[in-house]
């Protein structure tokens, strides 16, 4: 589905990817497990086009995505929660949502998609006319995937969702991204430094380091290997 | 105290503050939306208030209805500064979005000179003398009235304005990819949102309204040149200071109270005093509140 090859990003003199390669099918769920600094999220913002890589290929469903503008992309049906959540602090919760839908022109699908929403998170129903900075670092996370999901995604790029959270919401925002993944047939592209709950619910793993990949093998042999259990695992 | 004086003041200020409104609005978008003090903005007001007085140099030859005349010469200077605004965007200021903010800045001032200048010399540097075609009402026009019929289309004009704005951004879609713009520009990429086109709308809308406050205010005080709109430019945006920087119901706040503050200064103290009132009350609120009247301290929603 999505095919990158030999992506080499720079901000400014500072290569930050330095010649990366990987591949997702439809479906699957992906993760990218790292320290900082290694590359993850300028990987998902290459993807993306807000970091325009410099060179290398993005092949997405036979398409190449480079030199397109961020807008085109997202038109594709690739969708990114970015890290930190990146709430609309003085929109509402449903103008948040709304914004996830901006590309989207099928009132019908939108309502019921909503309803899909609020029926998930009870939550977000009972705050819809509040603003989005007001709620909790927790309820922002459900708000930023539900935001992705108004878009329809058909390829979700997670960037570390359970960034400051505590363990108990951050065990509920993977049950539901399993689920959701489960249950539309997503593919999920998920950057994680808490690798072992990514790895836990994902298919497939990649280990950064310093804007290389260093490892690449199923979720069940990158959590028995000795390196990563060590450095990521802490075990 | 003498009552009547004390409202015509009170009205007076509140004609000088719709005016200084029209043009904040624009200031205040902008700011919103990509951070810079367009200080360009003045010159489309200047440039509406040209085009308005060519359209209607030209139609007046016609022996057209003067009520039509005007109609007519607001839509078309709208149109023109429009074309001006969303320009000016594009050559100077789009480049430069990427390079610290002093870099955008300066290139506003050039802006405003060269307008200026090329005003200037396509023009004239004399002042010109400009009809007033607003609509005349009997009621108005007697000598006891608090407020002529100028006045009154100028306040009803600008009332009109910010209703359509607040309508605007807080219920059409374009009005929340401004908002969502403005808020987090990466996050409104990543939804989807074209900032280029949401930054061009708020050039455009800008140089609208700045363009209609130019026909008015000009045919309210009836000579224009070249300079006019340096002058109502930096009154409207210590206005938008005034009230907030970013805040569109502050930038109308700042006006008023800026028209006001001149008003009745000028009224009751000197009118040679005019600006020297407006800048002390500017000092003074933004020793105590920095941030403006109603501006947000922190990075918020600016439009």
């Amino acid at each position: 589905m999505l095919k990158v090859d030999n992506l080499q990003t720079y901000y400014g003199n500072i290569q930050a990817l330095k010649g990366i390669s990987f591949e997702i099918n439809e479906g699957e769920i992906i993760t990218v497990i790292g320290a900082n600094g290694a590359g993850k999220t300028t990987t998902l913002m290459s993807i993306s086009g807000i970091v325009p890589p410099r060179s290398g290929q993005i092949i997405f469903r036979d398409e190449s995505l480079m030199g397109i503008e961020p807008d085109s992309i997202v038109s594709k049906g690739i969708i990114q929660v970015p890290e930190g959540r990146r709430i609309f602090p003085y929109l509402t919760v449903q103008e948040n949502l709304d914004m996830g839908a901006f590309l989207r022109k099928d009132p019908e699908g939108i309502r019921e998609d909503f309803e899909y929403i609020y029926s998930m998170f009870p939550i977000l129903a009972e705050r819809k006319n509040q603003q989005g900075g007001t709620l909790s670092g927790g309820e922002q996370q459900m708000l930023a995937i539900s935001r992705a999901i108004m878009a329809r995604p058909k390829l979700l790029l997670l960037d570390e969702p359970s960034l400051g959270l505590a363990p108990i919401i951050v065990q509920k925002i993977f049950e539901i991204i399993g689920k959701f993944n489960k249950e539309s047939g997503t593919t999920i592209l998920l950057v994680e430094q808490n690798a072992n709950m990514a790895l836990k619910v994902a298919d497939r793993g990649y280990v950064m380091e310093t804007g290389t990949i260093a490892m690449a093998d199923t979720c069940e042999n990158l959590m028995k290997s000795d390196e990563v259990r060590r450095a990521y695992l802490g075990i | 105290m003498d009552l009547t004086y004390f409202f015509e003041l009170l009205l007076g200020g509140l004609t000088r503050g719709s005016i200084y409104a029209l043009l904040a609005l624009g200031y205040t978008m902008v700011y919103g939306i990509i951070q810079l003090i367009n200080f360009a903005h003045g010159e489309i007001y200047m440039i509406g208030a040209f085009t308005a007085l060519i359209v209607i140099g030209v139609l007046t030859f016609t022996g057209m209805n003067g009520i039509a005349i005007i109609l007519i010469a607001i839509v078309v200077a709208m149109v023109f500064s429009t074309g001006y605004g969303f320009t000016m965007e594009k050559l100077a200021y789009k480049p430069l979005r990427r390079a610290p903010r002093l870099s955008a800045l300066i290139s506003a001032i050039g802006m405003s000179m060269f307008l200026q200048n090329y005003v200037l010399l396509a023009q004239t540097p004399d002042f010109l003398p400009f009809p007033n075609l607003l609509p005349k009402i009997a009621r108005l026009e007697q000598a006891e009235s608090l407020m002529n019929s100028s006045q009154f289309t100028i306040l009803v004009t600008t009332a009109g304005v910010m209703i359509i704005l607040t309508f605007l951004i807080k219920f059409t879609k374009i009005g929340k990819a401004m908002r969502a713009t403005s808020q987090d520009k990466t996050m409104a990429m990543l939804s989807g949102i074209n900032i280029n086109k949401v930054i061009s709308f708020t050039f455009v809308v800008g140089s609208a309204t700045a363009a209609l406050g130019g026909v008015l205010i000009s045919s309210h005080t009836g000579q224009i040149n070249y300079y006019i709109g340096f002058i109502a430019g930096i009154k409207a945006f210590v206005a938008a200071v005034l009230g907030g920087i970013g805040s569109i119901p502050g930038a109308v706040l700042g006006s008023l109270v800026l028209g006001w503050t001149e008003s009745f200064g000028t009224g009751y103290i000197s009118s040679d005093y005019e600006d020297v009132f407006a800048f002390i009350f500017l000092i003074a609120i933004l020793i105590f509140k920095p941030s403006g009247i109603l501006g947000k301290t922190s990075a918020g929603d600016k439009v």
